[in-house]
Parts: C-alpha cells; structure tokens; sequence
C-alpha cells in the first residue's frame, strides 16, 4: 500500500499557482524526496499532504485517510512525524521540557530519553532551546517529530543552513529512523542530500513534477555519467560554438552558461583530449576545466536551462 | 497525570513566564512600585501644624508665645521683609502685625490660610481674656478606607489583572504565531480546546500570587485592610482575570506581529487606564460619559473590589458590577473562538 497518493493537486494564492496538477505516490518504507528550486511549490506540497493547506483541487491520501477535519484528523495525527521549515521552538524552555511537550500530545510515543538518544542530544536535556546551536535546534525538531513514533516522518528542508557535520548527524537519524521501517518525505535544494537519502526523488519546478525516478534513473537520463566544464580566458583567440563541441567525440549535450559552458559526456578520457586539441587550433587559452560525475544538479539544469540554487 | 497535554500546556506557560524577568517585573513589581510611589506622594497629612508668622513689632513675644500656646500652631518672629517672602511662598499660613488693632494678613482663597486666621485669632483672644460662651468637648475619629491608599490599591488589583490578562495572553498566542510554533501545534493531535485552557489556567495560578504580592504590601506598608471575606475577594479576581483573559485572546487572535497586537491592546487598555477609575474616581466625569465608563469591564470590576475591600459588601450585592465583567469575558472568549487564526 502507499503511503501517500495524491493526484492532480492544485494551490492557487491570490498572485501565484503554488501547485499546478501534482501527482505522488511514496511507497511505505522508502525515503522519497521533492526536489526544486526555492518556490517550486515545495512546501506547499509538502503542508498539503500533512493536512496543513487546504488544496483547491485533487485528491490526497495519507497512509490510506483523508484530511477532513475532526476525530478522524487527530487519528492520523497521531501516525505522522511532522518538522516544519521555519518553526521556532520557545527560546525558554529546556530540550527536555520541549520533548516532554510534544510527547504529552500522542498517545503512544517514546520516552523522553529514548528520542533524545534517537537525535543525540542527551547531553543538551536541561539546556534552554535558546541557547542551542542551529544543528542542534534542528535535531531537537526533528526529536519533536519522532516522539510519537511515527509511520511517516515528513521533512521540510532539515538541513538548510545547517553546516556539513550537522547535515551528516541529521541524515544519520534519518537512517536511524528509516531502519525501524518508517516512511520519510522530505524537501531539500541540495541534491548531495537527496542522492544519497532518497530511493526516489520528484524533481520540482513551477508547481509541477518534471522529472521522477530513482536518483540513478534519473542521472542516467542524462545519457552520460560525467560532466565537463570549461571556461576560456577573454580575448585570446575564438571560442568553438555549441555545433562544434556537440561533435566531438564522446560528447552527449552541450550546455552553454553565461560563465561556463558544460558538457555532458560519456567518457572523459576521450572527450577532454579533443576539446583541448579543438582549443589549441582555435588559439583559444582555457581559463577553468573541472569535471564531476553527473548528478541531480546536472539533471535539474538539462531539464531547465536553470542553476537549482540562487547561491 | 503530569503527562496530560493540558498540564504540559500549562507547565510551558508558566515556565516561558517566570523565565522572562521583564514579565516578573511588570506583574509584580510595577504595581508594587506604584502604590508605593503613590502611596507616599498621597498619604494623609492631615491639616498638620500652622506655621504663623508675628511681625517684629513692640509687643510681638507676647503675642507669639499666646500662638505658641495653642495646639496646632507654631509662631515665629519676623522682619517686615522676611515675612513677605514667607508669607508669598506660603511657608507661613498668617501674618501677625501687632499694635491696635491687630491686623491678621493672609490669602484668602488658601484653606491653610484660613484656618490659620481662624485658629489664631480664638487663641489671642483667649489670651486676652475672652471667655467660652457654651463648654464644648471634641470627639475625633478616622473614617478606615477612607485614605488615597485605600482607595488606591483595589484600583491597581483591578489595573494590575487587566494588564496581565491582556499582556500575558495576548502576547504569548500572537509570539507563538510569528514564529510559526502555533503552526507546528496544529501538526500534532493538540485539542485546541487545550491550548486556549493552558492560557487561562496558568493565568489563574499566577493570579493568587499577584493578588497576595499587591494586598500583602498595601497592609504591610500601609495598613490597607480587606473589609469584606476573603473568599469574596479571590472570587471577584478569579472572575476579572477569567473577561481580561478572554479579552486577551480576542485582542490576539487575528494579529501576525507583535506590533499590531501590541497597538491593539494600548487600543484596548489606555481609555480604561483613564476613564475605569483605577487613580482617581470616575465621578468627576460628566453625567454623558456615565453610562459608558461604567460598562467596560475594569470600571465594574474596580467597583466591585473597592466594595469588598472598602465597604466590606458581600458577593451578593454586587451582581451589577460582576454580571458587566463576566459579559465582556464571555463575550470576548465566543467571537475569539469564532475568529482565531490557528497558524
């Protein structure tokens, strides 16, 4: 059965379609992503399925219910682990008071030492929230969530801002969480998180899925597993156009930027020896060459022509 | 038990109060320093001694030590121009020129003044002889609750549960909304019947404290006594604090920001700061204005306290003042339900 169904969802604000027809479905016991652009329509999405916003159009299921109102909500209330983007907890209250909170709202749940074992911050228990670092914070969120014991956690960007160690123990209790059999949907903008935390991501932009798989189907979309990029130094020689680096060997899409031009290849040991050798006849002088292995950032800039991040 | 919601609810109220020591401070302090300040400033003198000043004239010790004599009079010998300067700046009461006749120079429109005159006179009289046409006996009481102070602190009771009713809900529901935490609560199973009843709750813990504070420093440094019972007293404050916290939440249940609620509350508490009575009577406002100052919730609500405090009435006669306070909670609390932005 799947853990969440939703289908043709629709979001109208006054100025803007948040969510334009959005299909889902998230298999229980996998970790499933939306991934996009800041103001895809991910949050929406995401307060939607948790009965948060009330959609205009479409059909939701959660965990085989439907948001409605009443005794039946609280029911399913008490199945979900919900962390938001942007809450803040009471500055003045211990982590432990917080949990003891939170926990006080479920009628099954864990003690109050065993989720702060879950997220490590046992030795935080009597420290004022205020006075928490913001790793620390979100962890103490996502405790907030796990309290109740939940079949499906949903996670609101848990890592944005955070720095890489604090990023590394949060995906490490999103293991934690995932090996007792729990079902997660989660939102980033950071692809690195998405590939190595999601079974399969929904790739987000403009209030619609545009792209579904697994992170590996949807990097092998590509064609290539590697990505070339290049920039030449101003005014030496004449740079090659698009047409030209498209024919050289190996090379599966080019993508000119305005700082760099990218080129998706399947074989770097062939492809970057003909475009050094195409340079040198040009008289051309390079001023950056880098490589990666292909990743969802590559995916959502072929898809859209667009950098997933503003930063 | 310690794990129901409304007792967590309720425990993170009171926790998030008595952590904030600026929240300490206006609950308990302020008033405190208030009827002190006041307290000090309007206490009762009573008409004190007269200072009455003889001008330096043959026959001025005489007439001197015949002021000195009598009770409630202090006479000192002056030069013409020293007396003038005393007498304008009104350190002392009454001029004495000796000779014949005896000329008494002071203001007229000054009450002192002319008590002094009064005083003065029947004691230089007598020094000369004249003698009581019927024998009198004085007989002197003090009217209690009848000082500033005593008027003073059930109005500052009644200020002080508008103020932390308002101020203590009102900002806490509109904070928790801002920062998205009311939000969250709405993810969770929470009953919001839960939510609004954690407010009220830790309101009527914190109540008893406020009142114990403000009634035990009105006895200990001025002797303000409770006429009336006790449980009277509790049972009106219990009700005041119950309308000013469905005040509270009406005023905070639509407001995003901390600044649209707090203008919303000055809205709210300034005219009855003014108008309700809580430093000076409501009497002195013309007829027109009656009807309207009685009815807001503090008006009735000093009324009824001063009532028990000062007069002493019981519970049962005040069913006027206490049906206005109940109304306004009431009242506020349905339309906020009605109303209340839950995220």
């Amino acid at each position: 059965m799947a853990a969440i169904r939703c289908t043709s969802l629709v979001k109208r604000y006054v100025d803007v379609v948040a969510v334009a027809g959005l299909d889902l479905r998230v298999e229980a016991g996998e970790c499933f992503g939306l991934l996009g652009p800041n103001g895809a329509g991910k949050t929406t999405t995401i307060e939607i399925l948790e009965g948060l916003t009330v959609p205009d159009a479409g059909e939701v299921a959660v965990l085989g219910m439907r948001w409605g109102g009443g005794a039946g909500d609280r029911a399913l209330r008490e199945r979900l682990g919900i962390q938001l983007q942007d809450t803040q907890l009471a500055d003045k209250l211990t982590v432990e008071e917080t949990v003891r909170l939170f926990r006080s709202f479920y009628r099954q749940s864990h003690t109050v030492d065993e989720v702060l074992g879950l997220v490590e911050l046992g030795e935080k228990r009597t420290a004022w929230v205020g006075k928490l670092s913001g790793g620390q914070k979100q962890r103490l969120a996502v405790a907030c969530a796990l309290v109740s014991r939940p079949e499906l956690l949903f996670l609101d960007e848990p890592t944005t801002g955070l720095d890489p160690q604090s990023r590394r123990q949060l995906w490490e209790v999103i293991g934690r969480f995932r090996a007792t059999g729990g079902t997660v949907l989660l939102t980033t903008h950071y692809m690195e998180e998405a590939e190595r935390l999601c079974d399969h991501v929904a790739i987000m932009d403009h209030g619609k899925v545009i792209a579904l798989g697994t992170p590996r189907e949807l990097i092998a979309s590509l064609g290539a597993q590697h990505v070339v990029e290049f920039a030449l130094a101003d005014g030496v020689g004449r740079g090659p156009t698009p047409e030209e680096l498209a024919a050289l060997p190996g090379v599966q899409a080019v993508r000119p930027g305005a700082d760099r031009t990218a080129l998706t290849v399947a074989a770097v040991h062939r492809a970057v020896p003909a475009l050094l050798g195409l340079l040198e006849r040009r008289g051309a002088e390079l001023s950056l060459l880098a490589t990666h292995n292909a990743t969802l950032e590559d995916v959502f800039v072929s898809l859209t022509g667009r950098q997933l991040r503003d930063d | 038990m310690i794990d129901h919601p409304l007792v967590q609810l309720t425990l993170a109220r009171m926790r998030e109060f008595y952590r904030e020591p600026e929240a300490i401070f206006w609950v308990f302090g302020f008033p405190l320093v208030l009827a002190f300040a006041l307290g000090i400033a309007f206490r009762n003198r009573g008409p004190g001694e007269l200072k009455v000043g003889v001008l330096r004239a043959p026959g001025d010790s005489a007439i001197a030590s015949a002021l000195d004599r009598a009770p409630g009079l202090a006479a000192a010998v002056l030069d013409s121009s020293e007396a003038r300067v005393e007498l304008r700046t009104g350190r002392i009461a009454l001029l004495v020129v000796p000779g014949t006749p005896l000329v008494y120079r002071y203001d007229s429109t000054r009450t002192e003044s002319r008590l002094a005159r009064l005083e003065a006179d029947a004691a230089l009289q007598r020094a000369r002889g004249r003698a009581d046409a019927a024998p009198v006996r004085d007989e002197r009481i003090t009217e209690p609750g009848a000082r500033y102070i005593d008027f003073l602190i059930p109005g500052l009771l009644g200020m002080n549960l508008m103020g932390s009713g308002l101020w203590g809900i009102g900002f806490s529901v509109v904070q928790a909304r801002t920062k998205k935490l009311l939000k969250r609560l709405m993810a969770t199973p929470m009953r919001r019947g839960h939510y609004l009843l954690s407010f009220i709750l830790s309101r009527l813990l914190f109540l008893f404290l406020e009142i114990a504070a403000l009634v035990g420093f009105g006895w200990l440094m001025f002797g303000v006594g409770v006429r009336g019972s006790y449980v009277a007293l509790a049972l009106i404050t219990v009700l005041g604090a119950l309308s000013f916290a469905g005040l509270g939440m009406l005023v905070a249940s639509r407001a995003r920001t901390i600044e649209a609620v707090s203008g919303l509350m000055n809205l709210v508490m300034l005219p009855m700061w003014i108008l309700s009575g809580t430093f000076f009577s409501y009497a002195r406002f013309p007829d027109a204005m009656q009807p309207f100052v009685k009815a807001l919730p503090l008006t009735a609500l000093n009324d009824a306290l001063r009532a028990v405090m000062i007069d002493g009435t019981g519970l049962m006669r005040l069913g006027a003042p206490l049906a206005i306070v109940a109304g306004w909670g009431a009242v506020s609390f349905v339309i906020a339900l009605q109303i209340f932005r839950w995220r």
